[in-house]
């Protein structure tokens, strides 16, 4: 179990990030859906975008505190783009 | 690639055009990312191949290693990695999943 605050500073050391929006998927603080603008996914695809999420988060996905990822990521032109 | 189970991916990544590696099968899979994953590939009509990790936890091991992604599922279209399941639903709804279906394909 991870609380919102604690995604968004574990991000925040490793990615800059201008947006992160959490979403609690059960209820039960493991399975979360993220939204994430930041100016290091410009020129990049899904991939690599994710790859860079994954690597920011890896301590909570591996001791589980977080048991399931649902990511969403946008550069800030992207989301720009959105009407975010 | 000294690992015996990295071969065996390597491998079966190589001879199928779509390859992927889900918790269950593609009639009765074992979660809802799996099932998803499997309904979108199903709406193009074109063959792919699957493993289930849960039937063996050396590949269910092995297959993060393979891509250096934590999570499954994982499809792999024409040898290469395209994502897990949130990745291929964003390639679906921007319609890019498509072309390079139809590019694996016409190979």
């Amino acid at each position: 179990m991870i609380t919102p605050e604690e995604i968004k500073a574990t991000l925040a050391k490793s990615l800059p990030v201008s947006l992160v929006e959490t979403q609690d998927l059960t209820g039960g603080g493991d399975h979360w859906q993220l939204i994430i603008v930041s100016p290091a996914f410009e020129g990049k695809g899904l991939l690599e975008q994710h790859r860079l999420v994954n690597e920011a988060l890896k301590a909570p996905m591996e001791d589980q505190r977080i048991h399931a990822l649902a990511l969403k990521t946008f550069s800030p032109a992207q989301w720009e783009k959105l009407g975010g | 690639m000294a690992d015996a189970v990295l071969d065996k991916i390597d491998e079966k990544v190589k001879n199928n055009k779509v390859m992927l590696y889900m918790k269950g099968t593609p009639d009765f899979p074992q979660c809802g990312f799996s099932a998803h994953t499997v309904e979108i590939l199903k709406s193009y009509g074109f063959p792919f191949a699957s493993e289930d990790v849960l039937a063996d936890p050396v590949v269910r091991d092995g297959i993060k290693r393979y891509s250096n992604w934590p999570t499954i599922p994982q499809i792999y279209i024409d040898g290469k990695f395209v994502g897990g399941c949130d990745i291929l639903h964003e390639l679906h709804e921007r319609g890019e999943l498509e072309p390079i279906l139809k590019s694996a394909f016409a190979k």
